[in-house]
């Protein structure tokens, strides 16, 4: 299983994967953008807008008529926050025509509906509809609201914006509610021809297709683009270290049985020359598994909370950890979080830890490549960092990872934030000395 | 040969089915071009199943034994632990109790046997003490508050109470933190020895594995178990009207969401069931889906968004239309909703509609067979309630129009319907 990657039109990249394991066929296109607090919500909204209708299929029930008749081909904006890289665009869905009825040819239509999308928007006067401009952007402010419903996706992503408020990071894929409110039609036009001018565009295909037959018919859907010069020159600004001495303490308070505890930690020195095989092992021994630290210890042995994992963003160079823990118990499981990463920097480390770590992270790795979506994300993941080795190879060489290298990973990791959601009630403990 | 080969040349698909002496069926999907394997060994037992006879004898449980159960089964004798072990040989291993079910499985990329035998080991070996069972207490009860403060399912469990009288399926599957009090170490064994005994199990994989191979593996893991399956019982059969048809419920949530949906009585099993499964999907699809007026026009005045779904879901003997979204007038989607059904009910559906629908539904049929967790775990389903999950997309060209208006017509008449709305309080 081999990318293939060839420029088919000016800055715009396609990684191609013949495979013929799947039943259907998976096609994206992203624009790649420099994440921005005063563009972000503008970017995002975009792929919304496009969807609602273009100059063939003036609104979503034609369009998605269209898709029915594609056999149920799939179609749906996407918007991605990689690193400080915003992505938006498509993502597609289609049925590969081995399992349709002779002489059914789905991929060449499904091409073409994705270059109308892209490129032909229902207009009214050269604009891009008023109706459809403000109704996508009600709905995209509701979406932003929307994060409070999941109270821990909203602890992380709290946790985030406390921690990195002074880089860009903090800035949301959607940007924020008021920057979406101000949205207006004529500027959301004028940015959108900007940045079809400007922005590199990656396309990613897996599925039965010849790459002749797809690059001719993606070159035709995308004829029409208007091209200037292409800005490569976005990249995701990394922070070492923590911003105080001290890690920094936020509370919000909450309807929520349950505490959330989100901490904050940088990578250190360990983003130098970041090894992205060192960094996932050592993320599944912290907090990424079943046989992790953090699982065994703070959740099983202690009982401290009922579920401590670790997030890895090695683009950011970011560590997060999150627990749910019982009111009351907020300085017990914070502690314990911290003394498991002791643990690790004293060397704490058995084989068998070791072992399942590296074993449980290049199995990880190996099923990625059964998934369309997941081979995906990988390799638009890979082509923003310049890494051009794919899953299995990643695989091999988590397997090779050593202790030592863990142990200096441990060491370079600084806690920069503890943000802690908590019950209406649960003030006993969370008081002024929490932050260490 | 001890399995029977079926071959479904439409989907590119093979089928490997056997039935073991002591009654447990087993299935195998052969992907020989994929690197990861994945085992599902499931029982026919869910948090619905609280009473049950066995052997002439009644039991009845409190709710949340068979989540309690699932939690407890990763213990084996000596102080090892099933996930640990799995994890520890590359697996991903995990568990889930449904209403209707509970089901243990793995992923892994390597030691696929080995992983295997474990998992048909820990899964029929009971071993709970009264230490272990107590300390798992503490977890459930973290577990169940967690759900209470998950408007999702908050809101789902009050609209399911809108609907069911009796049935157990209106019930936390995990139970309450009252009703956990009750589970004691024999609780579990009494359960385990109903609902795990091999006639009430399943097994399926899927991956690049020999048939042969998992046939045997089963064969010497769990073919001296024996035991009869235990009879559940559900209650009186529920009427078909909602107990009450509107309930407002108060969480902390940014936009107002609306449940609405109706009871359905959904055949025994077999290719019925499989059928009727088939034209209530359809169904709803025409009438609902991403490309309908209804969906679309309520998409673009602002009352729908994109958290919108539908569905027909088949649980413990209980069939249950749910339609739900976000919107900030819920009222006006359930008049549009009705006006719907009583345009089918003048009408009829509109056929083009109707024909774009039902290829569209087999194209994401064609998806579903991409991810293995859903193909083994429509097959396990299918193997408890007597049909082949592999024949729906056959079955789906011989379905009519007619089917699905009578289901829609029937199953969402006016006196039928329950809302459910769910929005932050009013300051």
């Amino acid at each position: 299983m081999q990318v293939k990657r060839s420029e088919i039109l000016p800055g715009v990249w396609l990684s191609y994967l013949q495979s013929d394991k799947f039943k259907t066929a998976c096609l994206s296109l992203s624009l790649l953008t420099q994440l921005k607090r005063e563009t972000a919500s503008l970017n995002a909204l975009i792929p919304f807008v496009l969807r609602r209708g273009t100059t063939r299929y003036e609104d979503m029930e034609a369009l998605s008529s269209r898709m029915d008749e594609l056999y149920g081909a799939v179609i749906e904006p996407v918007v991605r926050r990689i690193g400080e890289i915003q992505c938006l665009g498509f993502y597609a869905s289609i049925p590969e025509d081995d399992f349709l009825p002779a002489g059914t040819r789905v991929l060449p239509a499904a091409c073409e509906l994705l270059g109308e999308l892209l490129l032909s928007p229902a207009t009214r006067g050269g604009l891009l509809r008023q109706a459809y401009v403000e109704s996508e952007r009600e709905k995209l402010v509701e979406r932003i609201r929307a994060r409070v419903n999941d109270k821990i996706g909203y602890a992380l992503s709290r946790c985030l914006e406390e921690m990195c408020c002074f880089e860009d990071f903090s800035v949301s894929r959607y940007g924020s509610e008021e920057s979406a409110a101000a949205i207006y039609y004529t500027k959301l036009t004028k940015h959108y021809r900007a940045l079809l001018q400007t922005s590199p565009i990656e396309i990613f295909y897996c599925g039965r297709a010849e790459e002749p037959t797809l690059v001719a018919a993606l070159r035709e859907a995308l004829a029409t683009l208007p091209r200037g010069e292409v800005d490569y020159d976005i990249g995701t600004d990394v922070r070492l270290n923590a911003i105080e001495a001290q890690p920094r303490f936020a509370e919000e308070h909450m309807d929520v049985a349950q505490g959330k505890l989100v901490m904050g930690f940088r990578l250190g020195e360990s983003m130098e020359e970041p090894d992205p095989a060192v960094l996932t092992v050592f993320n599944c021994l912290y907090g990424g598994g079943t046989t992790s630290k953090l699982f065994m210890n703070v959740r099983e042995k202690l009982q401290l909370c009922y579920y401590a994992s670790s997030l890895l963003d090695w683009h950011k160079g970011l560590l997060l950890v999150n627990a749910g823990i019982e009111p009351g118990r907020f300085e017990e499981a914070r502690d314990e979080i911290l003394a498991q990463l002791d643990a690790l920097r004293r060397g704490e480390i058995s084989d068998e830890e070791l072992q399942a770590a590296r074993a449980a992270v290049a199995s990880d790795l190996r099923s990625l490549t059964d998934s369309q979506g997941e081979l995906e994300g990988f390799t638009l993941s890979q082509t923003i960092d310049g890494l051009d080795y794919g899953p299995m190879e990643l695989a091999a060489l988590c397997e090779e990872v050593g202790k030592e290298e863990l142990i200096a990973v441990a060491k370079n990791v600084e806690c920069d934030m503890i943000y802690y959601l908590s019950g209406e009630e649960d003030e006993d403990d969370a008081d002024d000395d929490a932050a260490l | 040969m001890p399995m029977t080969m079926r071959r479904f040349d439409a989907l590119g698909e093979t089928l490997y089915e056997a039935v073991l002496p002591n009654g447990l069926r087993l299935a195998v999907v052969p992907k020989p071009d994929f690197a990861s394997g994945y085992a599902v060994f499931a029982t026919d037992y869910g948090g619905a199943h609280r009473r049950f006879t066995l052997a002439g004898e009644t039991h009845d449980t409190p709710a949340g034994v068979a989540h309690y159960l699932e939690h407890k089964m990763f213990d084996l004798p000596g102080g090892d632990n099933a996930m640990e072990l799995l994890s520890a040989n590359g697996a991903d291993p995990n568990a889930f109790t449904s209403a209707g079910m509970t089901a243990y499985f793995f992923l892994c990329t390597g030691k696929f046997e080995e992983n295997l035998r474990l998992l048909l080991h820990f899964v029929s070996i009971p071993y709970f003490t009264e230490e272990t069972v107590q300390k798992e207490r503490g977890i459930i009860t973290q577990e169940i508050l967690m759900g209470e403060d998950e408007p999702g399912t908050r809101h789902y469990y009050d609209f399911l109470r809108m609907l069911y009288a009796h049935h157990p399926v209106r019930d936390q599957v995990a139970g309450t933190v009252e009703s956990i009090q009750a589970i004691t170490p024999e609780t579990l064994y009494a359960c385990h020895r109903a609902f795990y005994a091999p006639g009430n199990m399943a097994l399926c994989v899927e991956g690049p594995i020999d048939p042969e191979r998992v046939f045997a593996i089963a064969q010497e893991e769990l073919g001296a178990l024996s035991g009869e399956a235990p009879e559940a019982d559900f209650g009186e059969e529920e009427s078909l009207l909602p107990i009450e048809t509107f309930r407002l419920l108060e969480m902390p949530v940014s936009a107002p969401q609306f449940l609405i949906g109706a009871k359905f009585r959904p055949e025994k099993g077999g290719e019925a069931l499989l059928r009727q499964r088939l034209v209530s999907q359809l169904a709803l699809r025409v009438l609902f889906g991403a490309s309908s007026p209804f969906y679309t026009r309520l998409y673009a005045e602002g009352l729908l968004n994109r958290d919108y779904s539908y569905e027909a879901s088949f649980t413990a003997g209980t069939g249950t239309v749910i339609i739900g979204g976000e919107s900030r007038d819920a009222q006006a989607v359930l008049r549009a909703l009705q006006e719907q059904i009583e345009a089918v009910c003048r009408e009829g559906l509109d056929s083009e509609r109707f024909e774009r629908a039902r290829r569209a539904s087999y194209g994401s049929r064609l998806r579903g067979l991409e991810d293995f967790e859903s193909v083994c775990l429509a097959e396990v389903s299918g193997l408890f309630r007597g049909y082949c999950a592999f024949e729906a997309p056959a079955l789906l060209a011989g379905i009519t129009k007619a089917e699905c208006e009578a289901f829609l017509l029937e199953t969402l008449a006016p006196e039928r319907l329950a809302m459910a709305v769910m929005q932050a309080k009013k300051e």
